[in-house]
């Protein structure tokens, strides 16, 4: 019996017996009595909530351990404490719920609505995370995980908080998809709206009528992946096997599009080619070329996209094509092959994985955007844009929504499972431990050519949209008026001095703070969850580790718009009422990018010597220690990545927080997706640049306060930039 | 490598506060999945012995040192370390340190911070457990380095640095995992000796894993040899070396001819056996009478390129090599293919001559039991 285990059920108790059970009421202002002792679960079960009495079963139970610590059965009783508590929590809160009972067949058994409950609050959380730490305990005391509480405490929490946060909304809109709008089940109504034309329709073929949205978005889908690897592909060779003189700009144009919201650029187009944009007036005033719409619909949402994207497909082809190992081209040289035949024949089949990855990257990217088909789709709809408007359109149908964002999940899972079955039986292994001393072949001529010829023009486009950007902040309104102006940021940003003090009367002050709280609280907890989940994937050995893994990064798989819609469909009635607060915004971007950390936490670690680890463990300090003293300290450019990441991530997120929003906690995204709405694209433009330098800044403070990892080489190595851990799920 | 000398001047008093404690084993068996990496082992360390698991890879001779230090859990079966059960204990609970093949040293921890990382973390104040650091540093002569990282050192001082670590706590026992395998050929044949050393005057129990049989016959007291997951042989080296137990150990240790003879009386210590017509007189091993398995030492062949005598073996050499203090010959013979090794010769003998094969006695050919 340890000193934690005895912390834990005290904690459960205070829980149970001081705290408020329940989350707060929000028209009544809650007294200090309140908040202790009065809303506990306790008193309220006195008062005639009957249902939460049985708690206090278990609580008794793990008094048992704690009064006879000596007592080798103890680990029976902490498991069974914990795995009951944990029982009657979810039991109690899934059956009873604001409207009384939530089954039917319970209402019918007793004849009445039944009782009512809200949402669970600080108490009921405090409670059910004790009985989980104590059912780890217990199971520690088993012997499980080399009997370490510590291991076995990290895995419940990741696993519980990743059923709550991942599993749960996603079974909640499988459920309502298949349910009518009154919550009954309904599987004919599934079908219909599952085959509605305005989903699969084909028309596009025969006639003039649209095609059904699936199509367009698999479509776009595709033509986003095909374009964004082949010009990453054009990047990479240029970086890595020319002797381009700035390839320096290559890598500050690959982070650039990070740091950017991600329909700015949609925004930036729109400037340049909308009926008003800069080279629409040059054509009309100059060569009498009429304004068109043209970039509204798939030719802008497709060139958006692009622009977003390729970055991503050039970080992950640039390491694929550095890892090739040289000596293989030198042996395909010295057996008389060509320079042409060698990058047929060895050098593009070796890069394949890499391909692949970009390939499936890409779609699964151009599938979960919503920020530029929202600004930029007109009458071309995809999946994404179709769901949000399922749910605050006109047509209020979750349901549809619902079917909506089944599809969409199917078509990333299926794309991530391809990838998968592909790839994942395939060895490509070039980079191995030994010294490699050979020399990248120069690229063949025509391959260099048709690189230069892609990516030159591309990168000068790429500059054309952020100079615009820039432009458009300080400008009047781009395409009509260019007289240079501060009036956006004064819009946005002022601040008046008052007798008060500051005022910041800024339209776009609210928005920011709320921002820039939530990015700052999701990033630290998205770092911390990431990383321990990757080192129990690489560090430890647990039965259902796979699904462990999978679990993790199921979240990054499903598109943003679906988890705006399923943690609505999941959060918004009890027991879990969290939507309108800033914590749900914080936990949806945690679960979001928190498989980011994951990965660059493992890629990290498995270049950490295992023995480390054993060789503290041996010396008598315990995993926590181990971790604490040897690992993070080691882990330092990981944590840095996965902060910068989860960051950016919670600054420039549209598509799942704008669902999530309310009027105290209105995001700068959903914020500047309103004024871009509403036409006022200057102040738009302005509130982007102010959000891309408060980020750079942010990745700076980051660097520095983390701090090098000091590994005592005399040359260090340098790492990878921070912001470049490639997303690869 | 000259501070090394310091530690034959050792007291022991200064270390061994502790009494050294036995390991045993008994019936411990360690599955992964399907795959049995232990099968059913026991064995006993005594108390200031040096004990080897030797074998090749994938023998379990890894995963059993590592179920010592606690950083492998035991499927079945018990572990005691002084008589006490630590089967269930994590590896933070054991009186027991490593030394790593790799060393494990903190890259990001100083030589003395690395050395006081024990201490520390058992909650020792800095200053006590630097004192205990600098201690052991000396003791291993690397005193005047502690403020070095460890890339900053060579191959053999960081090896002496894990070992510093090791040491740092006073364990119980010790474990040594491949330790040499980082180093050159002659550094090793010297630090194998520091570590016999250290051993035998701080009076340490050691289990040390290695896959060189020469290894383990020099710093051994006793040789535990695994082979498929379970214990083949343990004895001291030269019961290893003389009484093979089997095949495989005869094969491993220190190489061996295989080949049949055939036991001519029923009765005795000794028996009579004929190998290819030569008569031998050899333990008798519990062997009846009937064919047997024998091993046959390289160096306990005799060739000799002058014309045949009665009572020997006609063969042919095949193949010569010449490696200074000895040669080796491959041998074509009606016993079958012989390897032999021949020291103080000059001139090897050509490869194509016949030379008549006879057997040195005394030592070096065995009756394989059950074979």
């Amino acid at each position: 019996m340890s000193r934690a285990t005895l912390g834990w059920i005290v904690l459960g108790w205070v829980g149970f017996a001081l705290l408020p059970w329940y989350g707060f009421d929000r028209t009544a202002v809650p007294t200090i009595t309140d908040y202790i002792v009065g809303g506990s679960a306790l008193v309220h079960g006195l008062r005639g909530a009957w249902w939460l009495l049985p708690v206090l079963l278990p609580l008794l139970i793990s008094l048992r351990p704690a009064a006879l610590p000596t007592r080798s059965d103890n680990s029976t009783w902490l498991i069974a404490s914990g795995l009951l508590g944990l029982g009657l929590i979810v039991l109690q809160g899934f059956t009873i719920g604001l409207n009384g009972w939530t089954l039917d067949i319970l209402k019918a058994l007793s004849g009445s609505n039944g009782p009512s409950q809200a949402g669970m609050g600080y108490g009921a959380a405090l409670t059910a995370t004790a009985f989980l730490i104590i059912l780890c305990h217990g199971l520690a005391a088993r012997g499980w995980c080399r009997g370490d509480a510590f291991v076995t405490s990290s895995i419940g929490i990741v696993v519980a908080l990743i059923i709550v946060f991942v599993f749960f909304p996603v079974s909640t809109i499988l459920a309502s998809a298949f349910a009518d709008n009154n919550g009954d089940f309904a599987p004919v109504e599934f079908v219909t709206k599952f085959m509605d034309k305005s989903i699969w329709g084909l028309d596009c073929l025969t006639s003039d009528l649209r095609c059904g949205v699936a199509w367009n978005t698999l479509f776009l889908g595709l033509l986003v992946a095909f374009g964004t690897t082949a010009l990453g592909l054009a990047f990479a060779l240029i970086a890595t096997r020319t002797a381009f003189k700035y390839k320096k700009l290559l890598r500050v144009m690959s982070v650039l599009p990070i740091i950017t919201p991600p329909f700015v650029i949609g925004l930036a187009l729109i400037l340049i080619f909308g009926r008003s944009g800069a080279l629409s007036s040059v054509l009309w005033e100059w060569f009498g070329v009429p304004r068109s719409r043209w970039i509204y619909g798939l030719p802008g949402v497709f060139i958006a996209q692009l622009l977003a994207f390729t970055p991503i497909a050039f970080l992950v082809l640039i390491g694929v094509v550095q890892g090739i190992s040289p000596t293989l081209e030198e042996a395909s040289q010295t057996l008389r092959a060509k320079s042409w035949t060698t990058f047929l024949t060895v050098t593009l089949p070796l890069m394949r994985p890499g391909l692949a990855n970009a390939f499936l990257l890409g779609f699964v990217e151009s599938l979960a955007d919503f920020g530029n088909p929202l600004v930029l789709g007109g009458n071309f709809e995809v999946l994404s844009t179709k769901i949000f408007f399922a749910v605050v359109g006109a047509q209020q149908d979750q349901g549809r929504a619902a079917v909506l964002s089944i599809i969409l999940l199917a078509f990333t899972l299926g794309a991530f499972w391809l990838q998968h079955a592909w790839l994942g039986k395939k060895v490509y292994t070039t980079v191995t431990g030994k010294g490699d001393a050979g020399i990248p072949l120069p690229l063949p001529r025509r391959v260099a050519m048709a690189s230069y010829f892609t990516a030159i023009p591309w990168a000068l486009f790429t500059v054309a949209v952020y100079v615009i950007i820039l432009v458009g902040a300080f400008v009047r309104s781009m395409g009509r008026d260019y007289t240079p102006t501060v009036e956006h940021f004064l819009t946005a940003f002022r601040v008046e001095n008052t007798d008060h003090g500051f005022f910041f009367s800024g339209s776009a002050w609210d928005s920011f703070f709320a921002t820039v709280k939530v990015a700052a609280l999701a990033a630290p907890l998205t770092a911390a969850i990431g990383l321990l989940t990757a080192y129990l994937l690489t560090r430890q050995r647990f039965s259902g580790q796979r699904s462990f893994e999978f679990g993790t990064l199921l979240s990054f798989a499903i598109p943003g718009t679906v988890v705006g819609v399923s943690y609505i469909l999941a959060f918004n009635v009890p027991p879990i009422e969290i939507t309108g607060t800033g914590f749900v915004l914080v936990m949806c971007f945690v679960f979001r990018n928190m498989p980011v950390g994951v990965r660059s936490g493992i890629a990290t670690l498995s270049q950490i010597d295992k023995s480390l680890d054993e060789a503290s463990l041996t010396l008598g300090a315990r995993s926590a220690t181990t971790m604490r003293r040897v690992v993070l300290p080691l882990l330092r450019p990981a944590i840095v990545a996965s902060l910068v990441y989860s960051f950016v991530r919670a600054m420039t997120a549209v598509s799942a927080v704008i669902f999530l929003v309310t009027a105290e906690y209105n995001m700068a995204t959903t914020y500047i997706v309103g004024r871009v709405e509403a036409g006022e694209f200057g102040l738009a433009i302005a509130y982007s640049t102010v959000l891309i330098v408060v980020m750079l800044v942010a990745i700076l403070a980051i660097q520095l306060a983390v701090g090098e990892r000091r590994l005592g080489r005399r040359s260090a190595s340098t790492s990878a930039s921070p912001v470049a851990a490639p997303a690869i799920p | 490598m000259n501070q090394m000398t310091s530690l034959s001047s050792l007291s022991r008093s200064s270390l061994s506060k502790k009494q050294a404690a036995s390991v045993e084993f008994r019936n411990v068996t360690k599955r992964y999945g399907d795959v049995t990496a232990v099968d059913n082992v026991s064995f006993t360390i005594e108390p200031g012995k040096l004990v080897t698991l030797l074998g090749p890879s994938g023998c379990g001779k890894t995963t059993t040192l590592r179920m010592i230090a606690g950083l492998e859990m035991a499927s079945e079966g018990q572990i005691l370390i002084g008589g006490r059960d630590v089967t269930h204990l994590s590896a933070a609970d054991r009186d027991v340190s490593m030394v790593f093949q790799s060393y494990a040293l903190f890259p990001h921890m100083s030589v003395l911070e690395n050395v006081a990382y024990g201490p520390t973390v058992q909650g020792v104040s800095k200053k006590d457990a630097n004192a205990m650091a600098m201690e052991k540093l000396e003791i291993i002569g690397l005193k005047g380095l502690e403020k070095r990282s460890p890339s900053e050192l060579s191959g053999g001082q960081q090896q002496r640095v894990a070992v510093a670590r090791a040491l740092v706590l006073e364990p119980q026992v010790l474990l040594f995992d491949e330790p040499l395998s980082n180093l050159d050929a002659k550094l090793r044949r010297r630090v194998r000796e520091d570590i016999r050393e250290l051993q035998q005057s701080l009076n340490l129990t050691v289990a040390y894993v290695t896959h060189d049989q020469e290894e383990a016959l020099a710093v051994s007291d006793r040789i535990i040899v695994m082979s498929n997951a379970r214990i083949a042989q343990t004895g001291t080296p030269r019961e290893l070396y003389e009484e093979p137990a089997d095949l495989f150990v005869a094969d491993f240790i220190g190489d061996a001819n295989i080949v049949t003879g055939e036991v001519v009386d029923g009765a005795g210590a000794t028996a009579n056996v004929l190998i290819g017509g030569v008569n031998v007189q050899l333990p008798r091993r519990g062997a009846s009478q009937g064919p047997v398995k024998l091993a046959v030492r390289p160096d306990a062949i005799m060739l000799d390129d002058a014309a045949a005598a009665p009572g020997k073996i006609m063969g042919t050499v095949k193949k010569a090599s010449y490696l200074g203090t000895q040669v080796e010959y491959e041998v074509e013979s009606p016993i079958g293919d012989l390897f032999v090794v021949q020291y103080g010769r000059k001139d090897p003998i050509a490869p194509g001559t016949p030379i008549a094969i006879s057997f040195a006695t005394q030592r070096g050919i065995a009756i394989v039991p059950g074979a």
